[in-house]
């Protein structure tokens, strides 16, 4: 089968499945509502001001569609940052990505911005920088002659990430800790609904730097020759490097502005899908943006329902997935590579 | 009639972190031509500017001073893809950890012919499985490269720089890490692809013997800077080879191809008591 036919079929199952858990992430949750009633509140006959249309179109559909963004701007990400370190390990929260946006938003949450329209762009301006600064830093740190070394680059990570949650930590300390009303909620990655303005900006964003990585797809696959064979096949690898970087942080820095840093969707997305299809990036990037929204989207109506009415963070459940995940891969398939 | 490629005067040095002043020269006052359908060799002892001469050509680092010309056009004006459809590399190592197949590494090779394409096209899959079958690694396209010997390995890249339809093949010590059978085919192959495809072919090579074997002409690099240029049998002479190597070399003629065969004159061993 052609990489094309093979594309295209496995995004209609991943389209059919991102479907299917739409749709019952949609019909539970703690309010209790019945199939019938969040049938009527999506087809329009039931009332504007009615709990049933309140809780379906206002809470839980922007809900699906910011965990279904996320999801898949998380994954690929993952796949961006594989294929430019050219370690299968590497991802945004591995890699202290993640912490460097989350140092961006708190801060940008204590010049006061919110989730109106301006004030999101504002906030996702401050998460992009974060993520590019921790994502150089650990670039930096990381590099040898010749390319990154694999366990500097973790180990770059781990310590980007410790530096910028630390600074989180004084930030919410030397801050009145009521300006920063539910801070620790979002720190462990929280899909609270979002206002559908600031909703369309993260979708914007998201597709951004998705178009960007796509665009790049054929040219990563190249990347895995080394940057000097690349360069030798007609590859511009600094301009592409630079451009696959500044998009996975932007997607990162957009995921973490609107729904808090959450962990491991990066890694265990693409890991999944380079079994069934291989380590073609232009198989893995778009399905990684579908793949990404079913697991995310799993994930998060898991969270809201399993110890209802409370409600778990949804960064806790990818981490409780991610974390064994990452171990049994380092344990098992990437132990030559360390 | 233009040469396919000409070194003009050419000087390079890597940038020397701390020793700004006095950076010593790679290559200095480098001059040569390629004429279209030879098969050229450059050899020379280690740290010579092999390497960096091959660099030079394919833009990977561009000369400090003079030109590199390919076809009578300097090369700083081709685009990346533009220079990589004329020129095809082998490179002396096969990249590690590479996680695609051999099928899949070949078509690489056809990224310069379309670089805005997402997909191959028809023309580069047959391309491809073209390249496969003249360097024999057809059976080889659903596996791994990581699981191939080296001398499959090597002819599985020397397959993706053949589907780059080049018209300079460019190889870095292709026989470096091959027993002497996969040297011996190696060769072959080399003769077979300027015979039969016309392309030129530039190979740089410690081992003199296998440039004598294959090479029109011979390129002698010595501390970054030509020595000698000519026919092997002009180059490979105990007066030529010796000031540049330092050490004393014994030249031959092998017996089958008439060719200089060169060793070294091994320094003889204290006698034991």
């Amino acid at each position: 089968m052609s990489a094309g036919r093979r594309l295209a079929l496995a995004l209609a199952m991943l389209g059919a499945a991102l479907l299917a858990v739409a749709v019952l992430a949609l019909f539970v949750g703690s309010a209790g509502l019945s199939p019938g009633a969040v049938a009527r509140a999506l087809a329009g006959q039931a009332g504007a001001e009615s709990v049933e249309s309140v809780v379906t179109l206002q809470l839980r559909l922007p809900r699906v569609v910011a965990a279904a963004l996320a999801g898949g701007a998380l994954a690929v990400a993952g796949v961006a940052f594989q294929a430019l370190t050219r370690n299968p390990l590497a991802e945004p929260s591995v890699l202290g990505v993640s912490s460097g946006a989350a140092f961006g938003v708190v801060l940008a949450q204590i010049f006061g911005l919110g989730l109106s329209a301006l004030q999101a762009l504002g906030m996702a301006v401050f998460a992009f920088a974060g993520a590019l600064l921790a994502a150089g830093a650990v670039y930096l740190i990381a590099r040898v002659p010749g390319g990154l070394s694999v366990p500097t680059l973790l180990l770059a990570g781990v310590i980007v990430g410790i530096f910028f949650t630390s600074a989180i930590t004084v930030l919410i300390s030397v801050v009145d800790f009521d300006r920063l009303g539910g801070v620790v909620h979002w720190l462990l990655g929280n899909l609270a609904p979002i206002p559908p303005t600031a909703l369309a900006l993260f979708a914007l964003l998201a597709l951004a730097g998705f178009g960007l990585i796509l665009r790049s797809a054929r040219e990563l696959n190249l990347l895995a020759l080394g940057e000097e064979a690349a360069t030798q096949l007609g590859v511009n690898a600094a301009r592409l490097k630079r451009r696959v970087f500044v998009a996975a942080a932007l997607l990162t820095g957009t995921v973490v502005a609107f729904a808090g840093p959450i962990g491991f969707v990066g890694l265990v997305v693409p890991h999944v899908l380079r079994g069934v299809l291989g380590q073609d990036n232009r198989l893995l990037v778009p399905t990684a943006l579908v793949g990404g929204g079913v697991f995310l989207l799993a994930a998060d109506t898991l969270a809201r329902n399993v110890v209802a009415p409370a409600e778990l963070s949804v960064g806790v459940i990818t981490s409780f997935c991610g974390a064994p995940f990452f171990v049994y891969l380092l344990r098992t398939r990437y132990r030559a590579s360390l | 009639m233009i040469p396919l490629v000409e070194f003009d005067d050419v000087a390079f040095a890597y940038p020397q972190p701390g020793r700004r002043r006095q950076a010593a020269f790679t290559l200095a006052g480098v001059s040569f031509a390629i004429e279209a359908g030879e098969v050229f060799g450059v050899i020379g002892p280690n740290s010579a500017g092999k390497t960096t001469l091959l660099r030079l050509l394919t833009r990977v680092v561009a000369a400090g001073r003079g030109e590199v010309r390919l076809d009578g056009v300097p090369i700083a004006r081709l685009g990346h893809s533009e220079l990589a459809r004329q020129v095809a590399v082998v490179p002396q190592d096969t990249p590690r950890p590479f996680p695609f197949s051999v099928e899949q590494l070949v078509l690489m090779g056809r990224y310069p012919h379309g670089p805005g394409r997402f997909f191959e096209s028809e023309i580069d899959l047959a391309q491809a499985v073209a390249a496969m079958e003249a360097t024999g690694v057809r059976h080889l396209a659903p596996l791994p490269l990581e699981q191939l010997s080296g001398g499959e390995r090597q002819r599985a890249m020397l397959a993706r720089a053949v589907a780059q339809q080049p018209r300079l093949l460019v190889l870095d010590e292709p026989t470096a890490h091959l027993d002497l059978r996969y040297q011996a085919e190696t060769a072959a192959l080399l003769r077979q692809l300027n015979a039969g495809a016309g392309m030129t072919v530039l190979l740089v090579s410690h081992d003199l013997n296998l440039a004598a074997e294959v090479c029109d002409r011979l390129l002698l690099l010595g501390g970054g800077r030509v020595a000698c240029v000519g026919p092997p049998i002009e180059v490979l002479q105990r007066a030529v080879l010796e000031p540049v190597f330092g050490c004393a070399v014994v030249v031959d003629v092998n017996p089958t191809s008439g060719r200089p065969a060169v060793q070294v004159a091994w320094p003889v061993a204290p006698a034991r008591r």
